[in-house]
Protein backbone atom coordinates (compact mmCIF):
# COMPACT_ATOMS: atom_id res chain seq x y z
CA UNK A 1 0.00 0.00 0.00
CA UNK A 2 1.50 3.29 -1.09
CA UNK A 3 0.83 5.43 1.96
CA UNK A 4 1.82 9.03 1.48
CA UNK A 5 2.91 11.37 4.23
CA UNK A 6 1.69 14.93 3.77
CA UNK A 7 3.96 17.88 4.65
CA UNK A 8 2.18 18.21 8.01
CA UNK A 9 3.50 14.77 8.95
CA UNK A 10 0.09 13.05 8.92
CA UNK A 11 0.02 9.57 7.47
CA UNK A 12 -3.03 10.03 5.28
CA UNK A 13 -3.06 6.84 3.24
CA UNK A 14 -3.68 6.67 -0.48
CA UNK A 15 -5.22 9.92 -1.63
CA UNK A 16 -5.64 11.51 -5.00
CA UNK A 17 -7.37 14.88 -4.54
CA UNK A 18 -5.97 17.70 -2.43
CA UNK A 19 -7.62 18.03 0.99
CA UNK A 20 -10.93 19.86 1.30
CA UNK A 21 -13.73 20.43 3.76
CA UNK A 22 -16.92 18.51 2.88
CA UNK A 23 -20.38 20.01 3.35
CA UNK A 24 -23.63 18.12 2.87
CA UNK A 25 -26.46 20.67 3.26
CA UNK A 26 -30.00 19.32 3.70
CA UNK A 27 -31.76 22.54 2.73
CA UNK A 28 -31.46 24.45 -0.52
CA UNK A 29 -31.08 27.77 1.29
CA UNK A 30 -28.20 26.33 3.34
CA UNK A 31 -26.47 25.26 0.12
CA UNK A 32 -26.86 28.75 -1.34
CA UNK A 33 -25.62 30.31 1.87
CA UNK A 34 -22.53 28.04 1.95
CA UNK A 35 -21.75 28.81 -1.69
CA UNK A 36 -21.99 32.54 -1.02
CA UNK A 37 -19.88 32.42 2.13
CA UNK A 38 -17.12 29.84 1.63
CA UNK A 39 -13.94 30.82 -0.23
CA UNK A 40 -12.70 28.60 -3.08
CA UNK A 41 -15.76 26.35 -2.87
CA UNK A 42 -17.26 24.14 -5.57
CA UNK A 43 -20.55 22.30 -5.90
CA UNK A 44 -20.51 18.52 -6.19
CA UNK A 45 -23.34 16.96 -8.22
CA UNK A 46 -22.74 13.55 -9.82
CA UNK A 47 -18.98 13.99 -9.65
CA UNK A 48 -18.48 12.42 -13.08
CA UNK A 49 -16.61 15.45 -14.44
CA UNK A 50 -15.48 17.19 -11.26
CA UNK A 51 -13.93 14.24 -9.42
CA UNK A 52 -11.67 13.19 -12.35
CA UNK A 53 -10.36 16.77 -12.40
CA UNK A 54 -9.85 16.68 -8.63
CA UNK A 55 -8.09 13.33 -8.86
CA UNK A 56 -5.67 14.87 -11.37
CA UNK A 57 -5.46 17.97 -9.17
CA UNK A 58 -6.47 20.12 -12.13
CA UNK A 59 -9.04 21.36 -9.66
CA UNK A 60 -8.10 22.06 -6.05
CA UNK A 61 -10.85 23.30 -3.76
CA UNK A 62 -10.99 24.24 -0.10
CA UNK A 63 -14.67 23.40 0.23
CA UNK A 64 -16.90 20.92 -1.55
CA UNK A 65 -20.66 21.42 -1.23
CA UNK A 66 -22.46 18.16 -2.02
CA UNK A 67 -25.90 18.75 -3.54
CA UNK A 68 -26.71 15.02 -3.28
CA UNK A 69 -28.93 15.42 -0.21
CA UNK A 70 -31.19 18.10 -1.68
CA UNK A 71 -34.40 16.35 -2.69
CA UNK A 72 -35.84 19.71 -3.77
CA UNK A 73 -33.45 19.65 -6.74
CA UNK A 74 -34.61 16.24 -7.99
CA UNK A 75 -37.43 15.29 -10.33
CA UNK A 76 -39.45 16.52 -13.28
CA UNK A 77 -42.76 18.38 -13.64
CA UNK A 78 -44.68 20.12 -16.40
CA UNK A 79 -44.94 23.85 -15.57
CA UNK A 80 -46.46 26.41 -17.97
CA UNK A 81 -45.98 24.32 -21.07
CA UNK A 82 -42.40 23.40 -20.25
CA UNK A 83 -40.78 20.30 -18.79
CA UNK A 84 -38.99 21.46 -15.64
CA UNK A 85 -36.04 19.28 -14.68
CA UNK A 86 -34.42 19.62 -11.27
CA UNK A 87 -30.66 20.11 -11.45
CA UNK A 88 -29.88 17.00 -9.40
CA UNK A 89 -32.06 14.67 -11.46
CA UNK A 90 -29.81 11.78 -12.51
CA UNK A 91 -29.26 11.27 -16.22
CA UNK A 92 -30.27 7.62 -15.92
CA UNK A 93 -33.60 8.55 -14.31
CA UNK A 94 -34.32 10.96 -17.16
CA UNK A 95 -33.33 8.30 -19.71
CA UNK A 96 -36.12 6.03 -18.46
CA UNK A 97 -38.66 8.68 -17.52
CA UNK A 98 -41.96 8.20 -19.42
CA UNK A 99 -42.58 11.92 -18.98
CA UNK A 100 -39.33 12.84 -20.73
CA UNK A 101 -40.03 10.32 -23.52
CA UNK A 102 -43.48 11.84 -24.06
CA UNK A 103 -42.75 15.56 -23.66
CA UNK A 104 -39.14 15.93 -24.77
CA UNK A 105 -38.24 12.87 -26.86
CA UNK A 106 -35.10 14.60 -28.20
CA UNK A 107 -33.72 14.67 -24.65
CA UNK A 108 -34.54 10.99 -24.16
CA UNK A 109 -32.68 10.07 -27.32
CA UNK A 110 -29.66 12.26 -26.53
CA UNK A 111 -29.27 10.74 -23.04
CA UNK A 112 -28.35 7.36 -24.48
CA UNK A 113 -25.17 8.95 -25.82
CA UNK A 114 -24.09 10.58 -22.54
CA UNK A 115 -21.22 8.46 -21.25
CA UNK A 116 -22.06 4.99 -19.97
CA UNK A 117 -24.75 3.52 -17.74
CA UNK A 118 -22.36 3.74 -14.77
CA UNK A 119 -21.74 7.47 -15.33
CA UNK A 120 -25.43 8.18 -16.06
CA UNK A 121 -26.42 6.53 -12.77
CA UNK A 122 -24.53 9.31 -10.96
CA UNK A 123 -24.28 12.18 -13.46
CA UNK A 124 -26.94 14.88 -13.31
CA UNK A 125 -28.71 17.29 -15.63
CA UNK A 126 -27.43 20.38 -13.80
CA UNK A 127 -23.86 19.11 -13.60
CA UNK A 128 -23.70 18.58 -17.33
CA UNK A 129 -25.03 22.09 -18.07
CA UNK A 130 -22.71 23.77 -15.55
CA UNK A 131 -19.70 21.82 -16.86
CA UNK A 132 -20.58 23.03 -20.39
CA UNK A 133 -18.28 20.76 -22.35
CA UNK A 134 -18.49 21.80 -26.03
CA UNK A 135 -19.09 18.16 -27.05
CA UNK A 136 -21.70 17.44 -24.38
CA UNK A 137 -25.15 16.31 -25.51
CA UNK A 138 -27.36 17.87 -22.83
CA UNK A 139 -26.36 21.50 -23.42
CA UNK A 140 -27.01 20.90 -27.14
CA UNK A 141 -30.50 19.64 -26.36
CA UNK A 142 -31.16 22.68 -24.15
CA UNK A 143 -30.00 24.93 -26.98
CA UNK A 144 -32.39 23.18 -29.40
CA UNK A 145 -35.35 23.67 -27.05
CA UNK A 146 -34.45 27.31 -26.18
CA UNK A 147 -34.38 26.23 -22.56
CA UNK A 148 -34.42 28.52 -19.54
CA UNK A 149 -31.98 27.96 -16.68
CA UNK A 150 -33.08 28.81 -13.15
CA UNK A 151 -30.04 30.13 -11.29
CA UNK A 152 -30.37 30.23 -7.53
CA UNK A 153 -28.34 32.20 -4.99
CA UNK A 154 -28.86 33.94 -1.66
CA UNK A 155 -30.06 36.86 -3.81
CA UNK A 156 -32.96 34.83 -5.18
CA UNK A 157 -33.73 33.06 -8.46
CA UNK A 158 -32.66 34.45 -11.83
CA UNK A 159 -33.82 33.07 -15.16
CA UNK A 160 -31.21 32.77 -17.88
CA UNK A 161 -32.17 32.08 -21.51
CA UNK A 162 -30.02 29.21 -22.74
CA UNK A 163 -28.89 31.39 -25.65
CA UNK A 164 -27.06 33.49 -23.06
CA UNK A 165 -26.07 30.64 -20.76
CA UNK A 166 -23.01 29.26 -22.56
CA UNK A 167 -20.53 32.12 -22.77
CA UNK A 168 -17.51 30.31 -24.19
CA UNK A 169 -15.37 27.19 -23.89
CA UNK A 170 -16.63 25.49 -20.70
CA UNK A 171 -17.83 28.85 -19.41
CA UNK A 172 -21.33 29.85 -18.34
CA UNK A 173 -23.25 32.94 -17.31
CA UNK A 174 -23.53 31.66 -13.72
CA UNK A 175 -22.11 34.03 -11.09
CA UNK A 176 -19.68 32.42 -8.62
CA UNK A 177 -22.38 32.31 -5.93
CA UNK A 178 -25.09 30.92 -8.23
CA UNK A 179 -26.16 27.33 -8.74
CA UNK A 180 -28.49 25.77 -11.27
CA UNK A 181 -31.71 24.82 -9.49
CA UNK A 182 -33.64 23.63 -12.55
CA UNK A 183 -33.96 23.95 -16.30
CA UNK A 184 -37.19 24.42 -18.27
CA UNK A 185 -37.50 22.79 -21.71
CA UNK A 186 -40.50 24.27 -23.60
CA UNK A 187 -42.60 21.37 -24.88
CA UNK A 188 -43.16 21.20 -28.62
CA UNK A 189 -46.58 20.33 -30.05
CA UNK A 190 -47.48 16.64 -29.86
CA UNK A 191 -46.60 15.01 -33.18
CA UNK A 192 -43.47 17.07 -33.79
CA UNK A 193 -40.40 15.20 -34.98
CA UNK A 194 -36.97 14.94 -33.43
CA UNK A 195 -33.61 13.61 -34.59
CA UNK A 196 -30.28 13.17 -32.85
CA UNK A 197 -27.05 11.91 -34.36
CA UNK A 198 -23.48 12.06 -33.18
CA UNK A 199 -20.18 10.64 -34.26
CA UNK A 200 -17.83 9.37 -31.55
CA UNK A 201 -14.96 6.91 -31.73
CA UNK A 202 -16.72 4.53 -29.34
CA UNK A 203 -20.23 4.41 -27.89
CA UNK A 204 -20.14 6.54 -24.74
CA UNK A 205 -17.20 8.72 -25.73
CA UNK A 206 -17.59 12.45 -26.08
CA UNK A 207 -18.73 13.22 -29.62
CA UNK A 208 -16.37 14.57 -32.26
CA UNK A 209 -19.46 16.25 -33.69
CA UNK A 210 -23.21 15.91 -33.37
CA UNK A 211 -26.53 17.36 -34.50
CA UNK A 212 -29.93 17.68 -32.82
CA UNK A 213 -33.06 18.59 -34.79
CA UNK A 214 -36.69 19.44 -33.99
CA UNK A 215 -39.35 19.88 -36.68
CA UNK A 216 -42.98 20.89 -36.31
CA UNK A 217 -44.75 20.15 -39.59
CA UNK A 218 -48.37 21.10 -40.30
CA UNK A 219 -50.96 18.86 -41.96
CA UNK A 220 -50.23 20.75 -45.18
CA UNK A 221 -46.63 19.48 -45.00
CA UNK A 222 -45.39 23.02 -44.35
CA UNK A 223 -42.74 23.45 -41.64
CA UNK A 224 -44.13 25.60 -38.86
CA UNK A 225 -41.01 25.61 -36.77
CA UNK A 226 -37.51 24.16 -37.01
CA UNK A 227 -34.52 23.96 -34.67
CA UNK A 228 -31.12 22.60 -35.66
CA UNK A 229 -28.24 22.54 -33.18
CA UNK A 230 -24.67 21.39 -33.72
CA UNK A 231 -22.31 20.42 -30.92
CA UNK A 232 -18.65 19.45 -30.69
CA UNK A 233 -17.86 21.88 -33.49
CA UNK A 234 -17.58 25.17 -31.60
CA UNK A 235 -16.87 26.42 -28.06
CA UNK A 236 -20.53 25.89 -27.19
CA UNK A 237 -23.64 24.46 -28.89
CA UNK A 238 -24.43 26.25 -32.14
CA UNK A 239 -27.92 26.91 -33.51
CA UNK A 240 -27.81 26.81 -37.30
CA UNK A 241 -30.18 29.71 -37.84
CA UNK A 242 -29.61 29.79 -41.60
CA UNK A 243 -30.90 26.21 -41.85
CA UNK A 244 -33.89 26.95 -39.62
CA UNK A 245 -34.83 29.99 -41.69
CA UNK A 246 -34.59 27.96 -44.89
CA UNK A 247 -36.94 25.28 -43.57
CA UNK A 248 -39.56 27.42 -41.82
CA UNK A 249 -42.72 28.25 -43.76
CA UNK A 250 -41.87 25.96 -46.68
CA UNK A 251 -42.95 22.46 -47.70
CA UNK A 252 -40.73 19.74 -46.27
CA UNK A 253 -39.11 17.39 -48.77
CA UNK A 254 -35.75 15.78 -49.46
CA UNK A 255 -34.47 18.82 -51.33
CA UNK A 256 -35.39 21.13 -48.42
CA UNK A 257 -33.51 18.92 -45.99
CA UNK A 258 -30.48 18.78 -48.29
CA UNK A 259 -30.43 22.54 -48.56
CA UNK A 260 -30.80 23.00 -44.80
CA UNK A 261 -28.00 20.53 -44.03
CA UNK A 262 -25.82 22.37 -46.52
CA UNK A 263 -26.18 25.48 -44.35
CA UNK A 264 -24.27 23.63 -41.63
CA UNK A 265 -21.35 23.76 -44.06
CA UNK A 266 -20.89 27.49 -43.48
CA UNK A 267 -19.59 27.17 -39.97
CA UNK A 268 -15.91 27.48 -39.04
CA UNK A 269 -15.41 24.43 -36.83
CA UNK A 270 -12.81 23.84 -34.13
CA UNK A 271 -9.78 21.71 -34.88
CA UNK A 272 -8.04 19.59 -32.23
CA UNK A 273 -6.19 16.30 -31.72
CA UNK A 274 -9.43 14.33 -32.19
CA UNK A 275 -10.33 15.73 -35.60
CA UNK A 276 -9.45 18.55 -37.94
CA UNK A 277 -11.79 21.39 -38.84
CA UNK A 278 -12.43 20.12 -42.36
CA UNK A 279 -13.54 16.74 -41.02
CA UNK A 280 -15.81 18.31 -38.44
CA UNK A 281 -17.35 20.50 -41.13
CA UNK A 282 -18.10 17.40 -43.17
CA UNK A 283 -19.56 15.63 -40.13
CA UNK A 284 -21.71 18.65 -39.28
CA UNK A 285 -23.37 18.47 -42.67
CA UNK A 286 -23.82 14.69 -42.74
CA UNK A 287 -25.13 14.51 -39.18
CA UNK A 288 -27.48 17.47 -39.75
CA UNK A 289 -29.02 15.68 -42.70
CA UNK A 290 -29.47 12.50 -40.69
CA UNK A 291 -31.00 14.34 -37.73
CA UNK A 292 -33.36 16.31 -39.97
CA UNK A 293 -34.37 13.16 -41.86
CA UNK A 294 -35.23 11.39 -38.60
CA UNK A 295 -37.16 14.44 -37.43
CA UNK A 296 -39.10 14.61 -40.69
CA UNK A 297 -39.95 10.90 -40.57
CA UNK A 298 -41.13 11.17 -36.97
CA UNK A 299 -43.22 14.19 -37.90
CA UNK A 300 -44.95 11.96 -40.44
CA UNK A 301 -43.14 13.14 -43.58
CA UNK A 302 -41.29 10.70 -45.82
CA UNK A 303 -38.60 13.04 -47.13
CA UNK B 1 -8.34 18.85 7.66
CA UNK B 2 -11.60 17.53 6.39
CA UNK B 3 -12.27 14.52 8.65
CA UNK B 4 -15.81 13.28 8.46
CA UNK B 5 -17.86 10.42 9.88
CA UNK B 6 -19.43 8.03 7.41
CA UNK B 7 -21.55 4.94 7.88
CA UNK B 8 -21.77 2.62 4.90
CA UNK B 9 -23.48 -0.74 4.52
CA UNK B 10 -21.11 -2.92 2.48
CA UNK B 11 -22.23 -6.36 1.34
CA UNK B 12 -24.88 -6.37 4.08
CA UNK B 13 -22.54 -5.35 6.90
CA UNK B 14 -22.56 -1.86 8.44
CA UNK B 15 -19.25 -0.01 8.85
CA UNK B 16 -18.81 3.32 10.66
CA UNK B 17 -15.55 5.18 10.15
CA UNK B 18 -14.12 8.65 10.47
CA UNK B 19 -12.26 9.32 7.25
CA UNK B 20 -10.67 12.11 5.24
CA UNK B 21 -13.35 13.72 3.09
CA UNK B 22 -11.07 13.27 0.08
CA UNK B 23 -10.84 9.48 0.51
CA UNK B 24 -12.50 7.90 -2.51
CA UNK B 25 -15.03 5.13 -2.01
CA UNK B 26 -12.62 2.81 -3.87
CA UNK B 27 -9.76 3.50 -1.45
CA UNK B 28 -12.18 3.26 1.47
CA UNK B 29 -13.20 -0.23 0.36
CA UNK B 30 -9.66 -1.36 -0.37
CA UNK B 31 -7.67 0.25 2.45
CA UNK B 32 -10.16 0.78 5.28
CA UNK B 33 -12.20 -2.40 4.81
CA UNK B 34 -9.53 -4.52 3.10
CA UNK B 35 -12.00 -5.44 0.37
CA UNK B 36 -9.41 -5.53 -2.39
CA UNK B 37 -11.64 -7.18 -4.96
CA UNK B 38 -12.56 -3.73 -6.26
CA UNK B 39 -9.73 -2.79 -8.61
CA UNK B 40 -8.38 0.60 -9.58
CA UNK B 41 -7.14 1.07 -13.12
CA UNK B 42 -7.32 4.69 -14.18
CA UNK B 43 -8.78 6.52 -11.18
CA UNK B 44 -10.54 9.00 -13.43
CA UNK B 45 -13.68 7.23 -14.48
CA UNK B 46 -12.68 5.67 -17.79
CA UNK B 47 -11.78 2.01 -17.27
CA UNK B 48 -14.63 0.74 -15.08
CA UNK B 49 -12.45 -1.65 -13.03
CA UNK B 50 -13.66 0.04 -9.83
CA UNK B 51 -17.38 -0.39 -10.58
CA UNK B 52 -19.52 -1.25 -7.54
CA UNK B 53 -23.26 -1.10 -6.86
CA UNK B 54 -24.43 1.88 -4.78
CA UNK B 55 -28.02 1.39 -3.66
CA UNK B 56 -28.32 -1.23 -6.38
CA UNK B 57 -26.95 0.87 -9.24
CA UNK B 58 -23.52 0.74 -10.81
CA UNK B 59 -21.13 3.55 -9.97
CA UNK B 60 -17.45 4.19 -10.40
CA UNK B 61 -16.03 4.04 -6.88
CA UNK B 62 -13.00 6.12 -7.95
CA UNK B 63 -15.37 9.04 -8.69
CA UNK B 64 -17.21 8.95 -5.35
CA UNK B 65 -15.97 10.01 -1.97
CA UNK B 66 -16.58 7.62 0.91
CA UNK B 67 -18.44 10.41 2.71
CA UNK B 68 -20.92 10.58 -0.19
CA UNK B 69 -21.79 6.94 0.46
CA UNK B 70 -22.92 7.81 4.00
CA UNK B 71 -26.20 5.95 4.53
CA UNK B 72 -25.87 3.98 1.28
CA UNK B 73 -25.77 0.24 0.66
CA UNK B 74 -22.72 -0.76 -1.39
CA UNK B 75 -22.20 -4.14 -3.06
CA UNK B 76 -18.70 -5.13 -4.17
CA UNK B 77 -17.52 -8.20 -6.05
CA UNK B 78 -16.98 -9.90 -2.68
CA UNK B 79 -20.74 -9.56 -2.15
CA UNK B 80 -21.52 -11.67 -5.22
CA UNK B 81 -20.24 -14.84 -3.57
CA UNK B 82 -20.87 -14.29 0.13
CA UNK B 83 -20.33 -17.90 1.21
CA UNK B 84 -17.74 -18.72 -1.41
CA UNK B 85 -20.50 -20.00 -3.69
CA UNK B 86 -20.00 -18.34 -7.09
CA UNK B 87 -22.93 -16.50 -8.60
CA UNK B 88 -24.43 -17.79 -11.84
CA UNK B 89 -22.68 -14.95 -13.69
CA UNK B 90 -19.32 -15.72 -12.11
CA UNK B 91 -19.62 -19.40 -13.03
CA UNK B 92 -20.52 -18.40 -16.58
CA UNK B 93 -17.34 -16.27 -16.76
CA UNK B 94 -15.28 -19.36 -15.91
CA UNK B 95 -17.16 -21.56 -18.37
CA UNK B 96 -16.90 -19.07 -21.25
CA UNK B 97 -13.31 -17.85 -20.80
CA UNK B 98 -14.65 -14.48 -19.66
CA UNK B 99 -11.38 -13.59 -17.95
CA UNK B 100 -7.67 -13.88 -18.42
CA UNK B 101 -5.61 -11.68 -16.07
CA UNK B 102 -8.75 -10.86 -14.08
CA UNK B 103 -8.01 -7.19 -13.56
CA UNK B 104 -11.18 -5.92 -15.24
CA UNK B 105 -13.31 -8.80 -13.96
CA UNK B 106 -14.75 -7.27 -10.77
CA UNK B 107 -16.00 -4.26 -12.69
CA UNK B 108 -17.33 -6.43 -15.52
CA UNK B 109 -19.22 -8.58 -13.01
CA UNK B 110 -20.80 -5.60 -11.27
CA UNK B 111 -21.90 -3.97 -14.52
CA UNK B 112 -23.35 -7.22 -15.83
CA UNK B 113 -25.05 -7.95 -12.51
CA UNK B 114 -26.92 -4.68 -12.92
CA UNK B 115 -27.69 -5.38 -16.58
CA UNK B 116 -29.08 -8.87 -15.90
CA UNK B 117 -31.18 -7.39 -13.10
CA UNK B 118 -32.86 -4.76 -15.30
CA UNK B 119 -32.70 -6.64 -18.63
CA UNK B 120 -33.33 -10.37 -18.12
CA UNK B 121 -33.28 -11.07 -21.88
CA UNK B 122 -30.41 -8.94 -23.18
CA UNK B 123 -29.40 -9.01 -26.82
CA UNK B 124 -25.72 -9.15 -27.72
CA UNK B 125 -26.03 -5.43 -28.53
CA UNK B 126 -27.42 -4.72 -25.04
CA UNK B 127 -24.48 -6.54 -23.47
CA UNK B 128 -21.92 -4.77 -25.63
CA UNK B 129 -23.49 -1.40 -24.91
CA UNK B 130 -23.47 -2.03 -21.16
CA UNK B 131 -19.79 -3.01 -21.41
CA UNK B 132 -18.72 0.19 -23.19
CA UNK B 133 -17.97 1.55 -19.73
CA UNK B 134 -15.61 -1.31 -18.86
CA UNK B 135 -12.26 -1.81 -20.54
CA UNK B 136 -10.57 -5.22 -20.89
CA UNK B 137 -7.04 -5.44 -22.28
CA UNK B 138 -6.92 -9.26 -22.49
CA UNK B 139 -9.99 -11.07 -23.71
CA UNK B 140 -11.14 -9.08 -26.72
CA UNK B 141 -14.56 -9.09 -24.98
CA UNK B 142 -15.91 -12.11 -26.91
CA UNK B 143 -15.71 -14.42 -23.88
CA UNK B 144 -17.22 -11.79 -21.61
CA UNK B 145 -20.17 -11.22 -23.95
CA UNK B 146 -20.68 -14.99 -24.25
CA UNK B 147 -20.59 -15.33 -20.47
CA UNK B 148 -23.20 -12.61 -20.02
CA UNK B 149 -25.56 -14.16 -22.57
CA UNK B 150 -25.01 -17.61 -21.09
CA UNK B 151 -25.69 -16.34 -17.56
CA UNK B 152 -28.86 -14.59 -18.72
CA UNK B 153 -30.08 -17.85 -20.20
CA UNK B 154 -29.20 -19.84 -17.08
CA UNK B 155 -30.96 -17.29 -14.89
CA UNK B 156 -34.08 -17.60 -17.03
CA UNK B 157 -33.84 -21.38 -16.55
CA UNK B 158 -33.48 -22.10 -20.25
CA UNK B 159 -29.97 -23.50 -20.54
CA UNK B 160 -29.07 -24.42 -24.07
CA UNK B 161 -28.00 -28.04 -24.51
CA UNK B 162 -24.31 -28.47 -25.28
CA UNK B 163 -23.78 -28.31 -29.01
CA UNK B 164 -27.02 -26.47 -29.75
CA UNK B 165 -26.66 -22.89 -31.08
C1 LIG C 1 -16.02 7.86 -18.79
C2 LIG C 1 -16.87 9.10 -18.90
C3 LIG C 1 -17.50 9.37 -20.10
C4 LIG C 1 -18.29 10.51 -20.23
N1 LIG C 1 -18.89 10.75 -21.43
C5 LIG C 1 -19.68 11.85 -21.57
C6 LIG C 1 -20.35 12.11 -22.78
O1 LIG C 1 -20.26 11.36 -23.75
N2 LIG C 1 -21.12 13.24 -22.86
C7 LIG C 1 -21.25 14.11 -21.80
O2 LIG C 1 -21.95 15.10 -21.92
N3 LIG C 1 -20.64 13.86 -20.63
C8 LIG C 1 -19.87 12.76 -20.49
N4 LIG C 1 -19.23 12.54 -19.29
C9 LIG C 1 -19.44 13.53 -18.20
C10 LIG C 1 -20.79 13.31 -17.54
O3 LIG C 1 -20.84 11.99 -17.11
C11 LIG C 1 -21.05 14.18 -16.31
O4 LIG C 1 -22.18 13.66 -15.67
C12 LIG C 1 -21.34 15.64 -16.54
O5 LIG C 1 -20.41 16.23 -17.40
C13 LIG C 1 -21.28 16.44 -15.23
O6 LIG C 1 -22.36 16.12 -14.43
P1 LIG C 1 -22.17 15.71 -12.91
O7 LIG C 1 -23.53 15.66 -12.32
O8 LIG C 1 -21.38 14.47 -12.84
O9 LIG C 1 -21.42 16.98 -12.33
P2 LIG C 1 -20.10 17.15 -11.44
O10 LIG C 1 -18.98 16.41 -12.03
O11 LIG C 1 -20.42 16.91 -10.01
O12 LIG C 1 -19.89 18.73 -11.64
C14 LIG C 1 -19.42 19.27 -12.86
C15 LIG C 1 -19.25 20.78 -12.71
O13 LIG C 1 -20.51 21.42 -12.59
C16 LIG C 1 -20.62 22.12 -11.36
N5 LIG C 1 -22.00 21.92 -10.91
C17 LIG C 1 -22.61 20.73 -10.68
N6 LIG C 1 -23.90 20.92 -10.36
C18 LIG C 1 -24.13 22.25 -10.41
C19 LIG C 1 -25.29 23.07 -10.21
N7 LIG C 1 -26.48 22.54 -9.89
N8 LIG C 1 -25.15 24.41 -10.35
C20 LIG C 1 -23.96 24.96 -10.69
N9 LIG C 1 -22.84 24.24 -10.89
C21 LIG C 1 -22.92 22.90 -10.75
C22 LIG C 1 -19.56 21.52 -10.46
O14 LIG C 1 -19.14 22.43 -9.48
C23 LIG C 1 -18.48 21.19 -11.46
O15 LIG C 1 -17.73 22.32 -11.76
C24 LIG C 1 -18.44 11.40 -19.13
C25 LIG C 1 -17.83 11.11 -17.91
C26 LIG C 1 -17.04 9.97 -17.78
C27 LIG C 1 -16.37 9.69 -16.47
S1 LIG D 1 -10.47 3.14 -11.71
FE1 LIG D 1 -12.48 3.94 -11.65
S2 LIG D 1 -13.02 3.96 -13.71
FE2 LIG D 1 -10.92 3.38 -13.82
S1 LIG E 1 -9.02 -10.07 -18.25
FE1 LIG E 1 -7.24 -8.85 -18.24
S2 LIG E 1 -8.06 -6.87 -18.45
FE2 LIG E 1 -9.80 -8.09 -18.74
Amino acid sequence: MDRRVEPGGDDVGPMKPAPFEYHAPRQLKDAAELLARLPNAKLLAGGQSLVPMMNFRYVIVDHLIDLGGLDELRGTAVVDGALRIGAMTRQRDLEFSPEVARQCPLLAEALRHVGHRQTRNRGTMGGSLAHADPAAELPAVCAAYDATVHALSVRGIRQIAFREFCTGFMATALAPDEMIAAVDLPIWRLGHGHGFHEFARRQGDFAIAGAAALLDVGADNVVRRAALTLFGVAASPLRVEAAEAQLAGKPLDAAAIRAAAAAAWLIAPISDIHAGGEYRRHLAQVLSARALNDAARRAGVEA
Amino acid sequence: MGKQATRVMVNGKSYARVVDARLTLADFLRHELNLTGTHLGCEHGVCGACTVLVDGRTARSCLMFAVQANGCAVTTVEGLAPDGQLSVLQQAFIDNHGLQCGFCTPGMLMTLTELLGDTPEPSEQDVREALTGNLCRCTGYAGIVAAALDAAQRLRGTVAKPGSP
